[in-house]
């Protein structure tokens, strides 16, 4: 006496739909690690996840992400047991990868399409090329030179701020990022501000220092982290915003003290109270 | 004059940042056109009141603008607001405080650090009232007080009748602007 018999072919068609669910959550796991990567908020990357796992029926998934950790579970009598966990470090951005996969969940969502397609799709959002140099030292000399001329800077200023623009996001691309910690960077970043904008006023080039600096400061100012720690705290998840907002703060920290080592440092060359 | 130079200013610095950030590049013109207006508002409003309450209304305005614009054009919030908000960010206080307190004036050296606290304050507080904004009154097109009260009311009677309805579950139908 037999109690349920289970067929072969039950069994295969069992273990291809596991295949199946668990190639999903990998997707839905690269998903998310890219959009936390790129700076997206907390909820965008839980959103995204369990869109993409919905779309395909499985109810089982759980993610916990944070900041700089993406958790995520899965498992119950009729799907597979998964359990993934990756973690990053607090990184730079890149919104238009966070834009394209916005858009491929919805595409997901509203299509069903084909596991292949949407590993296609993250591999073409993966490999993605950041901006080319120039134009991020371009724009880092554009910026400069704009926030100069709305703190009170008059054309030499605006000349000399976009000049020290280049040159600072050129550090920033060149050696800061890739060679120096977060602190470091930051540091001596806000040093190279100062020491380049002293640089200019003393020479007479530029006329306030007041606005080559502030031109030269904004350009280092956290904005992703900033404003994300502020949207997660805002959205409940206190832990992601703390590591964020703390960041932020931190980097704020490492631009006065690079500033202000540098103009100590000129004071007492000079011997008088720096400009 | 000297608005129509800055606020031009605004919009290159802005954008400037929507470059940095990496954002897609067919959503420039907004991301300056956020940048610029929300400066505008500042220096509109800065004679008037204190730095941290102009930076608050400039702040609010800011961010109306990028979910408006992250609605009409569906994509996340975050291009919009992170190179939008910048302007507002206090670059100048860091220089001052940081400025006075090398120059051993610690009073003022305190004045600008707790200036620099007060205005990131007052952008924390407009994004998070801001933000608190049902996602339907955006994708309406209508500003929150043109909203038929049938239309609100309607919203908030569902919310309220789901009992499943947890603050993460409501977010998670906003995500996708």
């Amino acid at each position: 006496m037999s109690v349920n018999p289970v067929s072969e072919e039950d069994v295969e068609t069992d273990m291809a739909r596991q295949k199946f669910q668990k190639e999903i959550l990998l997707l839905a796991f690269r998903a998310g690690k890219l959009l936390l990567a790129n700076g997206a908020e907390i909820f965008r990357v839980e959103d995204t996840v369990y869109r993409i796992c919905r779309a395909y029926g499985l109810q089982s998934v759980r993610a916990f992400v944070l900041s700089s950790a993406l958790f995520l579970t899965a498992g119950n009598e009729t799907e597979p047991q998964f359990a993934e966990v990756w973690q990053i470090p607090v990184n730079a951005a890149n919104l238009t990868r966070v834009a394209e996969l916005n858009e491929l969940s919805r595409h997901i969502e509203l299509t069903h399409c084909s596991p292949e397609e949407i590993r296609a799709e993250l591999d073409r959002i993966e490999n993605m090329p950041d901006f080319p140099l120039w134009l991020q030292v371009l724009a880092g000399g554009v910026c400069g030179a704009a926030f100069s001329c709305m703190f009170e800077g008059d054309p030499a200023d605006f000349a000399c701020a976009f000049v020290i623009g280049l040159l600072f996001e050129l550090y920033f691309t060149r050696i800061g990022q890739p060679h120096f910690s977060r602190i470091v960077r930051n540091i001596l970043g806000g040093a190279l501000i100062a020491a380049l904008s002293i640089l200019f006023c003393h020479s007479g080039l530029g006329h306030h220092l007041q606005s080559l600096m502030t031109g030269g400061i904004v350009l280092m100012v956290p904005g992703v982290a900033f404003t994300n720690g502020i949207r997660d705290l805002a959205d409940g998840d206190y832990l992601s915003g703390e590591i964020r907002l703390l960041d932020a703060l931190i980097v704020f920290f490492c631009i006065a003290i690079g500033v202000g080592s540098v103009m100590a440092l000129y004071g007492w060359f000079t011997g008088g109270a720096p400009l | 004059m000297t608005w129509i130079v800055q606020t031009a200013a605004a919009a290159f610095g802005t954008l400037g940042f929507a470059v940095m950030f990496g954002a897609p590049m067919k959503h420039y013109a907004y991301c300056g056109a956020v940048g610029a207006i929300g400066w505008l508002v500042y220096l509109i409003l800065e004679p008037h009141t204190s730095m941290a309450s102009a930076t608050f209304l400039a702040a609010i305005v800011v961010i109306l603008l990028s979910r408006w614009f992250a609605v009409r054009r569906r994509c996340p919030v975050t291009i919009f607001l992170i190179s939008g908000i910048i302007p507002l960010v206090p670059g100048t206080g860091i220089y001052w405080a940081a400025y006075y307190t090398v120059t051993g004036q610690l009073s003022l050296a305190t004045e600008w650090g707790f200036q620099s606290v007060k205005i990131a304050v007052a952008i924390v507080l407009g994004i998070v009232f801001v933000f608190e904004l049902p996602q339907k009154v955006f994708s309406s097109g209508k500003p929150v007080e043109g909203l038929p009260n049938g239309q609100t009311g309607q919203r908030w009677k569902t919310a309220a009748n789901r009992k499943t309805t947890r603050s993460h579950e409501r977010r998670r139908k906003d995500a996708l602007h």
